[in-house]
């Protein structure tokens, strides 16, 4: 079914059809609700319906009258198999990090959060006994607003009596140059000549959205103490590590199978208290326990993302060179600290200046606790948020200074001639070309024209006006070189493993450290191997996903699939073509100088009838009949890399804007996102990571928005009113990529799950703004709904009426 | 997004159907598409003893010519009203809103007989069938009767439709020659319920637009007539001046709610702008 060409030696940069999308669309998949073992007891979760509440009495043994319930637990009756969830990053040395345990003990704290479980032969029988479940809660005020948590007196998420400080501030990060690299000093030093534009955005909160929900099946049932998972993740090596050291099971009695996944953005990558209730119920009864969320629980319960206010200032000379920044952060952490939450931000902070050049940036970020679902990571984690706010205010200077803003930032980008070169935020970007991926976009989407248009239509007072947004942006990915990560307490490396088996038949076993939701690594793995060994793609099996057979790995997340794990894969291809040349040698009676290695062959220098293939000497190995002395038998080889640095893609995103003054309504007219992703090893993929990227970033500046009312109810509790666009609500995309290859990458590639994420919300904010600036517009509120769009122009209009 | 447990039948006549509701008591649901009802299950916000499921009933299904009105069978999919050879003829409107309710998969399996039943404030079919001033034919106990569209919708989710009864058919007065119609349904995605639609049918007699019927969506608990809007209308010219002057009073006498997709102020906002469009695309302004 699958149509990859029958290639080798070239296969790298090939836009093959995915190898795994036959079996995907014809519903030939093992999501993990599909794991069906016998005997299987099934989970449900009885949730908070209050923001912030004290459990004044909770009684389950109701519940244990209800038919086929089987078991129940509060915390109470959980005890010490309540394990603690941990957060792996604590920013700053007095960061405030409360308890979370699986289920809450004697306080919620949002709405939503773990009260109790109960199990059940059924998930029918499950569901319907939560409500036998007998709780008293006293309710406590709730604080949802991060202003209004910081203020004195406010009532605090985690307090005193519960043995936390009694603040909602759970940390602050500052970066404070002294002296000349302050910002103050910076444009002191300019003095008249210095223009200072001053914003707050607000990067609301969004849900990640992913169409498989979240499940766990926790089976005690394997072979010898073998506990297995099955989840629905995106990381099943670190939650292997986690598992073991919440639940205190011995790590190596524990499997984790992350399945077909369908879908992750960020939301799957996480520790989640269920699969830790799903492990410890599991554990206890002997038996083997499933959860599969309902979409209702996942709006409350997975986490959610963004939701910063940002208040920026940029300054710059009259005749626009940048002279500094400053960004002050208020990051909502939630409730609870997860596995990543208090870092999401940090990885903002190298992001402000994007491609940029500046004297002075200063960065200050204060995590913020509420009465609301905790946050993490989301596609982009940190660097969308801050990529909006660089981009955003670049208009709103361009706008200042009376420049057209591309000039802006044509004048104070890094030139294609200065690379590498290291940022104000102390980034050493090793390659770009903005001014090729600018000079591409504006071709393809017809700048010029579209400017005139925009005057005739304002001109004519049309009720549609048209508006241009750009996003000239950059990010960081490919987590990332292990000491860094130390070096900002993030308490894992980033490496990625890669292990290669040549069969005796031939084939080739490509095991990876990745764990792909969709992300299509088993065609992308298969050509950067086949373009190595010389064997054809399909004759390639990418092993994912399964601790018990990828034992090594730091999963999939922060586009460092590809960044970090296509080296590993060229390493161990590159190391058993070496292994293999020394048996061939053997075999062909040379010296192993003497062979080429040409389309999956050693040839003999000088006599290339002389030549025995890869799978011949994969045979050889497995025979052992005649090796080389010292060989050993079988022929496979691993590789663990380390990345150099992170990876920096970049691009040039254009939104043409329709706004219909009247309604507020807006549309894309045109959208044309240029991206540099270095090297593609599948230009077919690239496209649809793209496309993909693009709809999340535009969902945010258009649909979607996490919206509590002030007790803390979750008003968009469904997918009536959290409302994600589909393709009809879109246009068509006009991409094209420039490739500047990576010099720190020996693929030469950067990563690109994350890009279209990260440029394209500040594209269609800038958009909008830029059609409605001469009705005094300067800004719309996110998502920009019809309604948002309609005060923005009634607020601006009111001054002059 | 688990449904409590339900008893389940499937009638196969009208009869049969009034009397599992009977049965059923306060707790029975007519189930026809499921469209909007399974969620309601699905959610948990409703938990009915009993589905007596319509889509078996074979008099409840299809088109006929009846003179000076369609009948339209209650199982009628949306995507066989909108594409049906009759209604684009007689009753243009109906087929034009039909074809703004959610995405192809839905029409494929909702019913016009459902989605009026279901009574939602911010359904497109209730106001079309209000605008076409239809007649709903309902079956109990007591036997037929026939509900004016104006009385049929009476609040939140409620039609005058005891819980005994049985939609069956649903008549549509044909629009004679002289009328322009259409649908303007504003939404903030595709698949999304309308924040708020205006169902214009505007007959015109040279240059004069002689009658008007303007029905809104989401404008209140019930689909209602912009009737400041029609006599402002009436004997007008038929100019783009005198359909905006008329359309300021669209948002009169309606109550609309606040939620996330909209303020009350902004509804009555769209309801003057979309008037005006409506009315204008049905005039052929």
């Amino acid at each position: 079914m699958t149509e990859t060409m029958d290639v080798t030696g070239s296969a790298i940069g090939r836009p093959l059809r995915r190898k795994e999308d036959a079996r995907l669309l014809h519903g030939q998949t093992n999501w993990t609700d599909n794991i069906q073992l016998a005997g299987t007891l099934h989970m449900a979760v009885l949730r908070s319906p209050m923001a912030h509440a004290k459990i004044a009495h909770i009684d389950v043994s109701p519940a244990l009258e209800r038919p086929h319930v089987v078991a129940a637990f509060s915390a109470k009756e959980l005890g010490e198999l309540n394990g603690a969830v941990p957060c792996v990053w604590p920013v700053t040395d007095d960061i405030q990090m409360p308890p979370f345990h699986a289920l809450a003990v004697d306080k919620v704290r949002h709405v939503g959060d773990c009260v109790a479980v109960v199990i059940a032969n059924t998930k029918y029988a499950a569901a319907d006994a939560l409500d036998a479940i007998d709780v008293d809660y006293e309710p406590l005020p709730a604080v949802i607003d991060m202003e209004a948590a910081l203020k004195q007196g406010s009532v605090a998420v985690h307090d005193a009596a519960d043995g936390s400080l009694g603040t909602n501030r759970c940390y602050d990060f500052p970066l404070k140059p002294t002296g000349d690299g302050s910002f103050e000093a910076a444009v002191k030093a300019a003095g008249d000549d210095a223009v200072v534009v001053k914003r707050r955005f607000i990067n609301q909160r969004i849900i990640a959205g992913f169409m498989e929900p979240r499940a766990v099946v926790a089976s005690p049932m394997g072979m010898s103490n073998e506990m297995t998972v099955w989840s629905a993740t995106q990381i099943p090596h670190v939650l292997r590590v986690l598992l073991a050291l919440v639940t205190g099971l011995p790590e190596n009695t524990l499997r984790i199978v992350a399945p077909d996944v369908g879908g992750g953005f960020g939301g799957k990558l996480q520790l989640y208290r269920e699969e830790v209730l799903a492990v410890q119920i599991a554990r206890h009864l002997g038996r083997t326990v499933k959860w599969v969320e309902t979409r209702s629980e996942d709006m409350v319960s997975s986490h959610h993302g963004r939701d910063q206010i940002q208040d920026i200032q940029i300054a710059a000379t009259k005749d626009g060179k940048l002279i500094g920044m400053k960004v002050d952060l208020l990051a909502n952490m939630g409730a609870y600290l997860q596995i990543i939450t208090p870092g999401i931000p940090l990885l903002g902070m190298f992001m402000f200046p994007a491609i940029y050049k500046m004297d002075a940036y200063e960065f200050s970020c204060t995590g913020v606790f509420t009465n609301t679902t905790p946050t993490d990571a989301i596609r982009g984690a940190g660097r969308p948020e801050a990529t909006y706010a660089i981009e955003r205010i670049m208009d709103e200077l361009a706008a200042e200074l009376g420049m057209d803003p591309l000039k802006l930032r044509e004048m104070n980008w890094i030139k294609n001639t200065e690379f590498p070169y290291t940022t104000v935020a102390g980034l050493a970007y090793d390659s770009g070309n903005y001014e090729a991926a600018t000079e591409r976009a504006l071709e393809l989407f017809g700048y010029d024209e579209l400017r005139a248009e925009q005057e005739q239509r304002r001109a004519s007072g049309d009720p549609v006006q048209l508006g241009l947004g750009i996003s000239t942006f950059t990010e960081m990915c490919g987590l990332a070189p292990s000491r860094t990560l130390g070096a900002l307490k993030y308490v894992a490396g980033g490496w990625e493993h890669c292990t290669i088996r040549a069969l005796p038949t031939g084939k080739i076993e490509l095991i990876t450290g990745t764990s792909p939701h969709g992300q299509g690594h088993e065609t992308a793995w298969s050509q950067i191997a086949s373009s190595i060994l010389g064997v054809p793609v399909d004759d390639i099996e990418v092993v994912h996903g399964d601790t018990g057979r990828a034992p090594y790995g730091m999963d999939t997340y922060g586009s460092r699939s590809l960044a970090v794990g296509g080296q590993a894969i060229k390493k161990a291809a590159e190391r058993l073509v070496e292994k293999a040349r020394i048996i061939a040698a053997h075999q062909l009676e040379c010296s192993p100088d003497d062979l080429d290695f040409i389309q999956g062959e050693f040839r003999v220098k000088g006599d290339p009838a002389k030549a025995q293939p890869l799978a011949a000497v994969a045979f050889e190995a497995f025979t052992a009949h005649n090796l080389p002395d010292g060989v050993e038998p079988t022929l496979q080889a691993e590789a663990t890399v380390d990345p150099n640095d992170f990876s920096y893609p970049h691009g040039t995103h254009l939104a043409a804007m329709e706004v219909d003054v009247e309604t507020g309504k807006v549309k894309i007219r045109k959208y044309v996102a240029v991206d540099d992703c270095g090297v593609q090893v599948n230009p077919l993929i690239v496209e649809g990571q793209v496309h993909g990227g693009l709809v999340c970033g535009i969902a945010q500046a258009l649909y979607e928005g996490v919206e509590y009312d002030s007790d803390g109810n979750l008003l968009t509790a469904s997918l009536a009113d959290y409302l994600i666009p589909s393709a009809a609500d879109l246009p068509s995309f006009i991409t094209d990529r420039t490739e500047t290859p990576s010099t720190t990458n020996p693929l030469g590639t950067k990563g690109i799950g994350e890009a279209g994420a990260i440029a394209s919300t500040p594209a269609i904010i800038n958009g909008i703004v830029d059609a409605l600036r001469p009705m005094g517009v300067t800004d719309v509120k996110m998502p920009a709904t019809p309604e948002n769009v309609w005060r923005a122009i009634q607020a601006a209009q009111g001054g002059a009426q | 997004m688990i449904p409590v447990a339900f008893d389940y039948t499937k009638p196969s006549t009208v009869d049969e159907a009034v009397q599992a509701l009977i049965a059923g008591g306060e707790d029975a649901k007519v189930i026809s598409g499921g469209q909007s009802l399974m969620p309601v299950l699905r959610l948990r916000m409703a938990a009915p003893s009993v589905l007596v499921d319509v889509g078996g009933i074979a008099e409840m299904n299809g088109v006929s010519d009846d003179g000076d009105h369609l009948l339209i069978g209650s199982n009628t999919t949306h995507h066989d009203v909108m594409n049906n050879a009759l209604v684009k003829q007689h009753a243009g409107l109906l087929a034009m809103t039909a074809a703004t309710v959610a995405d192809p998969q839905i029409r494929h399996r909702g019913t016009l007989g459902g989605s009026l039943a279901h009574a939602d404030p911010a359904g497109d079919l209730p106001t079309a069938a209000l605008a076409l001033e239809c007649v709903m034919v309902a079956q109990g106990p007591k036997g037929r009767r026939e509900i004016a569209a104006k009385d049929f919708f009476v609040d939140y989710f409620t039609s005058a439709l005891e819980s005994d009864e049985v939609l069956v058919a649903i008549k549509v007065p044909k629009m004679g020659d002289g009328w322009g119609y259409h649908y303007e349904k504003f939404n903030r995605t595709a698949q999304a319920w309308a924040t708020v639609g205006v169902a214009a049918a505007v007959k015109r007699q040279n240059g004069t637009i002689t009658e008007a019927r303007v029905a809104l969506t989401n404008m209140g608990p019930s689909p209602i007539r912009a009737s400041s809007v029609e006599s402002a209308l009436a004997g007008a010219s038929a100019s783009a001046d005198a359909i905006a002057a008329a359309s300021t009073s669209a948002a009169d006498g309606t109550r609309p709610t606040s939620d996330l997709h909209a303020t009350a102020e902004f509804r009555e906002h769209l309801a003057r702008v979309l008037t005006k469009r409506a009315v204008a695309q049905a005039a052929g302004v």
